[in-house]
C-alpha cells in the first residue's frame, strides 16, 4: 500500500491506496469526482486528462503514487468562479455533445493555452489534439470553441 | 494491472540499491509505455523504480558543441529547450512530435531509448546523431546500444543517465505516422556531422527495429541533397509488414521520409 | 432573443458536462458494490470442454462464479433477433440460439462463457483468469464470401452453409429484361467495410437487486431503456417488467450500438440476484471492440443500365451481409429493409431488384450503426453514378441531375414512397458552395505543388422515422415504432415533459423545450425534459433513426395539443371568454380583441386549485399522447468533397467537404449542424479510416485504438454545411431527421474524389495511404504499359 497525499483542486486529500491505483482512479473512486472519464487502455483518447502541476497528463497513464506530492487540477477544480473562459466557450460554441470527452478536452485545451498563447490558428488546435478523441463533433466546434475560448483566457 | 510495489528513487545509487533488493523490478521513467503494458496485464513487475526525481538525471546541457541530455527529461522539455534549438533543432521538433502534449509532458528521453519500441522516434535520432550513452555503468556507442525490437545492450540493473552528442551541422527527422497509433510507420532522421560524416537513422519500419542506412549515409557524405539518395534501394525484405502497411509501401516511405528530412535539414 | 423553433438557443444540459457533473453510468455507485469481468474465449470457434470454477471461487474478495449452464437452470432465455425477415421461399429466417453466457460452443473471440463477481475490479479480473475452460478449437470463418460455401466451418446447426436468409425486393424478369436491354450497363463489385462504432464512453451496466421488494435497478448505457427492460423481461425472463427499472443516465454516445441488449446486462441483473450485491461492469475498451455491434461488412455486386439517353433503366444488386456469429437485434433488418429500400437514390428507376443473402461467421454480431443500411444503399448508388458519369464521358453531376425524381409523392419500386425533396436545388447550393464550376484551375494548381487533387459527389437520400407500427410490423419487426410523450404543466406554470426518445448527445433537453417556448412562450429554463427511465416515463421507443425528431416531437406536439385546448377551456372560463378567443403567447393567456389577459402560472394554478373549472371538468394539467407516424420521413441533400493526395505517400487530406441538406423542418440549427459535423466525420472515418479486420483464425487485429484508426482532429477539416428545405408532410412539425445522415452521404463523395484524383476506379474503403499508394503504383504501371 502507498501512503499518498496531494492537493487536488485545491484542498490537501491523501490515503492508503494500492500501488497499482492509478491517478484516475484515485480521483473517480476515491475522491469521487467522476468528471474525469477513461475512454481508453491506451492512453489515445484523452478523456482522462487532468493537470499535474500545471501540465496535461493522462490520469490512465500514471499511478496515484507518481502524482504523490504532486498539485492536481481536474475539470471540477478548473472555474475559478461560475465557468472558466474554455468552459464557457465550449458552450457558446456547441463544442459538445455526448459530452464523455469534454472534460478532457477542456482541460487539453487550457493546457494548450497555457504552452502556446491565446492566438491559436485551426491548424495548430487540430495538430495538438492529437491526444483527444471525439466521436460526436466532428471536432468542427471543438476547434471554434478552443479558438473562442483561448482567445477571452 | 497486477498487483506491484511503486518506489521513488532518490538518486542513481539509490534506483540501483532498490533494483537490487526487490524481486522482478523495473525502472519506471515516464510510463507511458510501461503503465498502459501493465494495464493490460501483458507486464507484471513486482516492482516499479520511479527515476522521474532523480535530479542527476534531468536537464540540458550545452558544453560547446557538446550536447548532453539528462535521461529524465521529458519530451516537452527538449521540445522547448530554446538552448537546444539553436543548435539542433531538429531533436526539439522531433520531441515535439513524439505521441501527443500530454503524453510528451511524461515521457522520457530515457525511458524511450531503454525501451527501444520500433517505432519510437528516439532511437533514430540517437543512430543519426552518433550519441554516447550514458549509463551508471559505462557509455555505450549508439551503434552497439540498440540490439533488435525492445531490446538493449542494458544489464537488468542499469540505467540510462543521460545521452551525449555532438550538434550536428545539418539534421532533421520526418516520421509519417501509424494512422492508428500515430507511432512512427517510417521515421528517417538525417544528420550531417560536422566531421563529415553523414547519418541516417530509420525507425518505425525495420523488421529488427531501429537501423541506419549506410547506402543513403555514403551518398549524402558525397552531396547532401535529396537528389542524392535518389537511387538508393531500400530493401523491402528487411523491413515489416503489418496490418497497415506492407513491407514495400514501407520501403517507400523510408525513402520518402529520407529526402524529406534532407530538404528540412538546417 | 427567440427561444422557439429555429432558434439557435445554446444547449441547456451544456452545463453540467462541461463542469464535470455529467452523470454517466461508471459514475453510479452503490454502497458494497460488486465488479462483474467476463471470463471471454479467445478463441473464435470452439467447444467448451468444460470450465473449472474452483480455483477462482476460493479467490480473495470473489463473491460468486458463475457459467451458461447456471444462468439456462435459472431460466434465462437466449439472446433473440427481433426482426423476424423470410427468405424469398417463404421459409423463415434460421436463427442460430445465443445464450448470454456459452454453454457448449464458442462463436467468435469475446464470447462470454463465465463471470466472475467480486469486490474490486481486479480482484475479478485476476479471477476470471483463475477460471480454466477447456476449449476444443473448431474451424473458423470470418468472410461471409466463404461462409456460405459448401464445406465452410458450420457454426450454428440450425443455419445450413451458415445462411441465414436468402432475401429479395424488386422484380427481378423485369430487372433482368431492362439490364438486356440497355444500351451501357455499369457493373460494380463494392465491398462496404465493416466498422466499430466506437461511441467514447464503453458500455456499463449498474445492477441492484432489492430481496426486500423483489425488485431490480439497471443502470446502463442504453439508446432505449424501455426497450431494454421489455426484453429483459419479456424475452429473457430476467425480471418482470413491474419488477424492474431501467435508468438510462448521461450516455456518452450510441451510434446505434447501445440499441441492443447485451449479454453483459443480462448476467450483471441476474448475478446481483445471485449474489445479492449490487454488481457493476464497465467495458474497457478492448471489450468494447470484441463485444460491442459492429456495423455493415457488404459485399456486393451491382449492375446499373441505362438507355441511349443516359437515363437509368434498371439496377439490379446482389449483397452478401455479414452479420457475425449470433443475431443481434435488428441484424436482420439492417441489410434489408433498411438498406435494399433505398437502392432507387434520388433517381428514376423503374426496375429494381436486391437479393441479400445474411450469413453467420466467427466475428462479432453485426447490427446497425449509424446509418444502418442507408450509408450502404447510399455508397453503392453514388460509386456506381459517379462510374458511370465517367465510363459515358458526361458530367457526374449532370448524370445525376437527369435522373432525379422532382415529382412527388413519388412510389420506387422498392416500398419506399417519397413524399417531398428538391434534389436539384440541394445540387445546385452544394455546388455552388464548393465552386464546382473552378475546379479544373484547382486541380491544376495542385499539380503544379505536386499533388493530385480530385473531387466528388454524392446525392444521398435517406429514411427515417421508421414507420408505420402497422406496416413495420408487416415487415416482420417484433415492437412497434411510434413514440410516447406527457407534459405535466405544475401549479406554478413550469412544465416537464416526459419522453420515450433518449438523449445521448443529441441535445433533446434544448431541442423540446424549444417546442414549449413556441407554443407558450415560456422561458426554456422553465421546461424540464424528463427521459431515460422507466419509472418515470411510462413507455417509449428511444432514440435511433434519426427519430427523436420526426417521432418523439411529434407525440410532444400532440400532446402540446392537448395541454393547450385544456388550458384555453380553463382560461375561457376564467375570463368569461369563448374558447375560440383564447390566445397563448410570451407566457400570457389573453383573450384575442382585448385587454383581458391572465397570467400563463395563473391559469395552472387555477387547474389545480380547481375552484373554478368549467362543469365537469377533471383538475390537473397534464397530458399524455402516443404518436404513430404515417410514413417515413425522407432527408436527403448533396455532398462535395474535395481531396489533395500525396502521390509519393497515398495520403489523403480532405481540402473542402461541403453538405447541402434537406432535413425538413429545423428546430435547433446550431445542433442540426453539430449533427451534420458528427456524421459527416464518421463517414471520413470510414472512407479513410476505419475498418475492424479479423485475421483468418478469427482473431480481431483492430482491438484498440494502436489499430483502429478513429478520426482525429487533424484528419478531417471545417465543414461548410447549409439547408434546403422542403417541409415534410407526414408528421405536424415538417420534420425529416439529421442524425444520421452526414454518415450516409459522405462515404461515397470521399472515395468519388480520391479516385478522381489518382485516376484510378479501384480503391476500396478505407482509403488508406497504403492502398492509395498501391493503387496510384498500379495505375502508372497500367499507364505505362499501355
Amino acid at each position: 500500500m502507498a501512503s499518498i497525499s496531494m492537493t487536488v483542486n485545491g484542498k490537501t486529500v491523501g490515503g492508503e491506496v494500492e500501488d497499482r491505483t492509478l491517478l484516475v482512479e484515485f480521483i473517480r473512486e476515491n475522491l469521487r469526482l467522476t468528471g474525469t472519464h477513461v475512454g481508453c487502455d491506451t492512453s489515445q483518447c484523452g478523456a482522462c486528462v487532468v493537470h499535474v502541476d500545471g501540465k496535461a497528463v493522462k490520469s490512465c497513464t500514471t499511478l496515484a503514487a507518481q502524482a504523490n506530492g504532486s498539485e492536481v487540477t481536474t475539470i471540477e477544480g478548473l472555474a475559478n468562479g461560475d465557468l472558466h473562459p474554455m468552459q464557457q466557450a465550449f458552450k457558446d460554441n456547441h463544442g459538445l455533445q455526448c459530452g464523455f470527452c469534454t472534460p478532457g478536452m477542456i482541460m487539453a485545451a487550457t493546457d494548450m493555452v497555457n504552452r502556446l498563447g491565446k492566438d491559436l490558428d485551426e491548424k495548430t488546435i487540430r495538430t495538438e489534439l492529437e491526444g483527444n478523441i471525439c466521436r460526436c463533433t466532428g471536432y468542427h466546434n471543438i476547434v471554434k470553441s478552443i479558438q473562442d475560448g483561448a482567445s477571452k483566457m | 494491472m497486477y498487483e506491484t510495489n511503486y518506489h521513488r528513487a532518490s538518486s542513481v545509487e539509490d534506483a540501483i540499491s532498490k533494483m537490487g533488493s526487490a524481486d522482478d523490478a523495473k525502472f519506471v521513467s515516464g510510463g507511458q509505455t510501461l503503465i498502459p503494458t501493465m494495464k493490460q496485464r501483458l507486464a507484471a513487475p513486482s516492482d516499479l523504480i520511479d527515476l522521474r526525481h532523480v535530479d542527476s538525471m534531468k536537464g540540458i546541457t550545452i558544453d560547446g558543441n557538446q550536447i548532453t541530455i539528462g535521461a529524465a527529461t521529458t519530451h516537452a522539455e527538449v521540445n522547448a529547450s530554446k538552448e537546444l534549438r539553436a543548435i539542433c533543432p531538429a531533436i526539439c521538433d522531433l520531441a515535439g512530435h513524439i505521441g501527443d502534449p500530454h503524453v510528451r509532458h511524461m515521457g522520457t528521453i530515457g525511458g524511450s531509448i531503454a525501451n527501444n519500441d520500433p517505432a519510437a522516434d528516439y532511437p533514430a535520432a540517437m543512430m543519426a546523431l552518433n550519441a554516447q550513452i550514458a549509463t551508471n555503468k559505462r557509455t555505450i556507442d549508439t551503434d552497439d546500444f540498440f540490439t533488435g525490437m525492445f531490446e538493449t545492450a542494458l544489464d537488468e540493473d542499469e540505467i540510462v543517465t543521460a545521452v551525449t552528442f555532438p550538434a550536428p551541422a545539418k539534421a532533421a527527422y520526418s516520421k509519417f505516422p501509424n494512422p492508428a497509433s500515430r507511432y512512427a510507420m517510417a521515421g528517417v532522421f538525417v544528420a550531417k556531422l560536422k566531421n563529415g560524416m553523414a547519418r541516417v537513422g530509420v525507425t518505425g519500419a525495420g523488421a529488427d527495429g531501429v537501423f541506419r542506412h549506410e547506402d543513403m549515409e555514403e551518398a549524402l557524405k558525397g552531396d547532401w541533397s535529396s537528389s542524392s539518395i535518389a537511387d538508393c534501394k531500400v530493401d523491402a525484405d528487411d523491413l515489416l509488414s503489418d496490418l497497415h502497411a506492407d513491407n514495400n509501401y514501407r520501403a517507400n516511405l523510408v525513402k520518402v521520409m529520407a529526402k524529406r528530412a534532407v530538404e528540412a535539414s538546417s | 432573443m427567440s427561444e422557439g423553433i429555429g432558434a439557435r438557443v445554446l444547449r441547456k444540459e451544456d452545463k453540467r458536462f462541461i463542469t464535470g457533473n455529467g452523470k454517466y453510468t461508471d459514475d453510479v455507485t452503490n454502497h458494497g458494490q460488486c465488479y462483474a469481468a467476463f471470463v471471454r474465449s479467445p478463441h473464435a470457434h470452439a467447444k467448451v470442454k468444460s470450465i473449472d470454477k474452483s480455483a477462482a471461487e476460493k479467490m480473495m474478495g470473489v463473491e460468486g462464479v458463475f457459467d451458461g449452464h447456471q444462468l439456462t437452470g435459472d431460466g434465462i432465455g437466449n439472446i433473440i433477433c427481433g426482426w423476424a425477415v423470410a427468405s424469398k421461399d417463404g421459409s423463415p429466417m434460421n436463427m442460430g440460439a445465443w445464450s448470454a453466457l456459452a454453454t457448449d460452443t464458442v462463436r467468435y473471440v469475446g464470447d462470454a462463457v463465465a463471470v466472475v463477481i467480486a469486490d474490486s475490479p481486479a480482484n475479478a479480473r485476476t479471477a476470471a483468469e483463475a477460471v480454466m475452460v477447456d476449449y476444443e478449437e473448431l474451424p473458423v470463418v470470418v468472410n461471409a464470401g466463404e461462409a456460405i460455401k459448401d464445406g465452410s466451418p458450420q457454426i450454428h446447426p440450425e443455419a445450413a452453409n451458415n445462411l441465414i436468409f436468402d432475401w429479395e425486393i424488386g422484380e427481378e424478369a423485369a430487372t433482368d429484361a431492362a439490364l438486356a436491354e440497355a444500351a451501357y450497363v455499369c457493373e460494380m463489385d463494392i465491398t462496404n467495410n465493416r466498422l466499430s462504432p466506437n461511441p467514447m464512453e464503453p458500455r456499463s451496466a449498474v445492477a441492484t437487486y432489492d430481496a426486500s421488494e423483489e425488485h431490480y435497478t439497471l443502470y446502463t448505457t442504453s439508446q432505449n431503456p424501455h426497450v431494454a427492460r421489455l426484453v429483459l423481461s419479456a424475452f429473457y425472463q430476467v425480471a418482470p417488467e413491474h419488477k424492474l427499472r431501467v435508468i438510462a443516465p448521461d450516455v456518452g454516445g450510441g451510434f446505434g450500438a447501445k440499441i441492443y441488449i447485451y449479454p453483459e446486462e443480462i448476467v450483471c441483473l441476474w448475478a446481483s440476484m445471485k449474489t445479492n450485491k449490487s454488481v457493476k461492469w464497465t467495458a474497457d475498451r478492448t471489450e468494447a471492440f470484441l463485444t460491442d455491434a459492429h456495423g455493415r461488412d457488404h459485399i456486393t455486386k451491382a449492375k446499373m443500365g441505362f438507355d441511349k439517353d443516359n437515363n437509368i433503366v434498371a439496377f439490379k444488386v446482389d449483397t452478401i451481409a455479414n452479420l457475425g456469429a449470433y443475431m443481434s437485434l435488428f441484424s436482420s433488418a439492417t441489410p434489408t429493409y433498411l438498406y435494399a429500400t433505398l437502392l432507387s437514390g434520388q433517381y428514376n428507376i423503374a426496375n429494381i431488384h436486391a437479393n441479400v443473402r445474411a450469413v453467420y461467421t466467427n466475428t462479432t454480431p453485426v447490427d446497425a450503426y449509424r446509418g444502418a443500411g442507408r450509408p450502404e444503399a447510399s455508397y453503392l448508388i453514388e460509386r456506381t453514378m459517379e462510374t458511370a458519369a465517367r465510363e459515358l464521358g458526361v458530367s457526374p453531376a449532370d448524370l445525376r441531375r437527369q435522373n432525379f425524381v422532382t415529382e412527388f409523392p413519388h412510389q420506387t419500386p422498392v416500398i419506399m414512397a417519397y413524399d417531398s425533396g428538391d434534389f436539384a436545388t440541394n445540387q445546385d447550393a452544394a455546388m455552388k458552395a464548393a465552386d464546382y464550376a473552378g475546379f479544373e484551375a484547382r486541380r491544376t494548381e495542385a499539380a503544379s505543388r505536386g499533388k493530385l487533387r480530385g473531387i466528388g459527389m454524392s446525392s444521398y437520400i435517406e429514411a427515417c422515422g421508421i414507420a408505420p407500427s402497422a406496416a413495420v410490423g408487416s415487415l416482420g419487426a417484433g415492437v412497434g415504432l411510434w413514440e410516447s410523450a406527457e407534459v405535466r404543466v405544475n401549479p406554478v406554470g413550469t412544465v416537464e415533459v416526459l419522453t420515450g426518445s433518449h438523449s445521448h448527445g443529441q441535445g433533446h433537453e434544448t431541442t423540446f423545450a424549444q417546442l414549449i417556448n413556441d407554443r407558450f412562450g415560456l422561458p426554456a429554463d422553465n421546461v424540464q425534459i424528463v427521459h431515460g427511465d422507466t419509472d418515470k416515463v411510462q413507455f417509449g421507443m428511444g432514440t435511433y433513426g434519426s427519430r427523436s425528431g420526426a417521432v418523439g416531437m411529434s407525440a410532444i406536439v400532440k400532446a402540446l395539443d392537448k395541454v393547450e385546448a385544456k388550458a384555453k377551456k380553463i382560461a375561457a372560463h376564467m375570463l368569461e371568454a369563448d374558447e375560440g378567443d383564447i390566445v397563448i403567447e410570451n407566457g400570457e393567456v389573453k383573450v384575442a380583441g382585448t385587454d383581458k389577459t391572465l397570467g400563463w402560472h395563473e391559469v395552472c394554478l387555477g387547474a389545480y386549485t380547481a375552484h373554478n373549472l368549467p362543469e365537469g371538468m377533471e383538475p390537473g394539467l397534464k397530458e399524455g399522447a402516443f404518436y404513430d407516424p404515417a410514413n417515413f420521413t425522407f432527408p436527403a441533400g448533396c455532398y462535395i468533397c474535395e481531396v489533395e493526395v500525396d502521390p509519393d505517400t497515398g495520403k489523403t487530406e480532405i481540402v473542402q467537404f461541403v453538405a447541402s441538406d434537406d432535413f425538413g423542418t429545423i428546430i435547433n440549427p446550431m445542433i442540426v449542424e453539430g449533427q451534420v459535423h458528427g456524421g459527416v466525420a464518421q463517414g471520413i472515418g470510414q472512407a479513410l479510416l476505419e475498418e475492424a479486420v479479423y485475421d483468418d483464425s478469427g482473431q480481431l487485429l483492430t482491438g484498440s485504438y494502436m489499430d483502429y484508426t478513429m478520426p482525429r482532429a487533424d484528419d478531417v477539416p471545417s465543414y461548410v454545411v447549409s439547408h434546403e428545405t422542403t417541409i415534410c408532410p407526414g408528421n405536424p412539425l415538417g420534420i425529416k431527421g439529421c442524425g444520421e445522415a452526414g454518415a450516409i452521404g459522405s462515404p461515397p463523395a470521399v472515395i468519388n474524389a480520391i479516385t478522381d484524383a489518382i485516376g484510378n476506379n479501384d480503391l476500396s474503403m478505407p482509403a488508406t495511404p497504403a492502398k492509395v499508394w498501391a493503387a496510384i503504383q498500379a495505375s502508372q504501371t497500367k499507364q505505362a504499359a499501355e
